[in-house]
């Protein structure tokens, strides 16, 4: 096999410490999606498609942690967004929803992650499903900001419009916006999942693919950005959310 | 000390298995993969044993088939938080495949590999004693591809990430190595009881 990714360029290693993260501002995104901006006692570059690990601690010590996306691109600021989806029976995605509000502070970690993660100098492809959105907006602001949208380009498959996260910001020119359950009126594709036609016009050659989803999303992109040609040590694949054994 | 979290109780009760930090995933066993998972051959497929060894041995499909394989029931524990109870495995037992290579007194760790080009650091201790296997079964069937088939290591005392899927093979070493997330930042080691997610912990 020609992927190795066992010698590939990754961040250095390091101890990730706790800090204290202050929750500044929680806005919805989607049903049951709310970002939730947290200010850093210690702030840390991250690269657009790294994760911070979460977590809560009850009085009697009982913890609990999560590894949620950051969506925030590497801007200076000492604050990061994390995008959390309202996970039913979801023990840290349900108190983030329900009981946390602004001023209250957590503690997280990092950032972690250095195979999933776009250094913005090169043409990146990013595909995702769901709350794939998050680290692959990452990666679109953080072009944005850099002044080269050229770079990137995104397809979302999500099941309706009111899916799609960030507002205005995904409804772009380098975005692609795949519905599965409902489509917009007038839209020229009906709703469906991904396939293969809607992959092969975004692929130029030479990119590195970023598909984040859940893992049936993930394998099924994957083979269809194989199947469009592109090379299996160019994709990188972040999945999350459990399967079926 | 944690800071306490305003609010927050937690589930309860915990069940005594779940190391600190870990939930239960029931009936699922999630999937995480930094890459496509490999279509395999078993008719190319080999098994690999390298570095600081008497002899370097390396076996085909059908050499390997023929060993005597062993059954591990237990649990396992991803770093990523989930835990799952009461799996069931087959596999060859590391400490044979290793006896047929001889590894030299200075041996102390392995570099554990993939056919993807994945790579993971144990040290020799945590992959020998019947503590690790060459795996082909799970839950009474073969391996998936999604996890690792047509062979992946098994070192369930350790994170899943060390149980490296698609296993190529083990290069014996004097000095540690970091692999590949380990190098990104997970812990050398992996206790999950001593909860050893990321460097320093």
């Amino acid at each position: 096999m020609s992927t190795d990714p066992g010698t590939r360029p990754t961040t250095p290693r390091r101890t990730l410490r706790w800090q204290a993260a202050t929750v500044l501002g929680i806005r919805d995104e989607a049903p049951a999606v709310r970002t939730f901006t947290l200010g850093l006692e210690e702030p840390a570059h991250h690269l657009p498609g790294q994760y911070y690990v979460l977590r809560l601690t009850a009085e009697d010590g009982y913890t609990a942690q999560r590894s949620y996306s950051v969506a925030s691109a590497p801007d200076g600021r000492p604050e990061i967004d994390l995008t959390v989806e309202r996970l039913d029976d979801g023990e840290v995605s349900e108190f983030l929803h329900d009981v946390v509000v602004p001023g209250d502070v957590l503690e997280v970690r990092g950032p972690v992650g250095g195979w999933f993660a776009w250094t913005g100098d090169s043409p990146a492809l990013l595909v995702g499903g769901g709350s794939g959105q998050v680290p692959l907006t990452a990666m679109l602001r953080h072009a944005r900001a850099a002044g080269r949208p050229d770079l990137v380009r995104m397809i979302l498959s999500v099941r309706t419009p009111s899916d799609l996260y960030y507002g205005d910001e995904l409804h772009v020119p380098q975005v692609t916006p795949v519905f599965t359950r409902t489509a917009p009126d007038g839209s020229a594709r009906p709703a469906g999942r991904l396939v293969l036609d809607d992959v092969a016009p975004l692929v130029r050659g030479g990119e590195t693919a970023y598909v984040c989803g859940s893992p049936a999303f993930a394998d099924a992109a994957a083979a269809l950005l194989a199947e469009a040609g592109v090379p299996d040590d160019a994709i990188r694949i972040e999945q999350f959310g459990p399967t079926g054994s | 000390m944690p800071r306490v979290t305003r609010g927050f109780v937690g589930r309860r009760p915990r069940d005594s298995r779940l190391p600190p930090g870990q939930y239960d995933a029931g009936d699922q066993w999630p999937v995480l993969t930094a890459e496509r998972a490999p279509h395999l051959d078993t008719d190319r497929w080999t098994f690999r044993i390298e570095g600081l060894v008497e002899r370097e041995v390396e076996w085909t499909w059908d050499e390997i088939g023929a060993l005597p394989r062993e059954r591990w029931d237990g649990d396992i524990h991803c770093v990523t938080t989930w835990s799952k109870f009461g799996m069931r495995w087959s596999g060859i037992p590391v400490d044979d495949l290793l006896e047929a290579a001889g590894p030299l007194p200075r041996a102390r760790f392995v570099v554990a590999h993939s056919h993807s080009g994945y790579t993971t650091n144990l040290p020799l201790a945590d992959v020998t004693g019947g503590r690790a296997w060459l795996a082909f079964d799970a839950q009474g069937g073969p391996l998936t591809r999604e996890h690792g088939g047509p062979a992946r290591l098994l070192v369930p005392h350790l994170y899943f990430w060390k149980s490296v899927k698609w296993v190529a093979g083990l290069r014996v070493l004097a000095e540690d190595e970091p692999g590949f997330w380990e190098r990104n930042g997970y812990h050398d080691r992996g206790d999950p009881w001593r909860e050893q997610r990321f460097q320093g912990d």
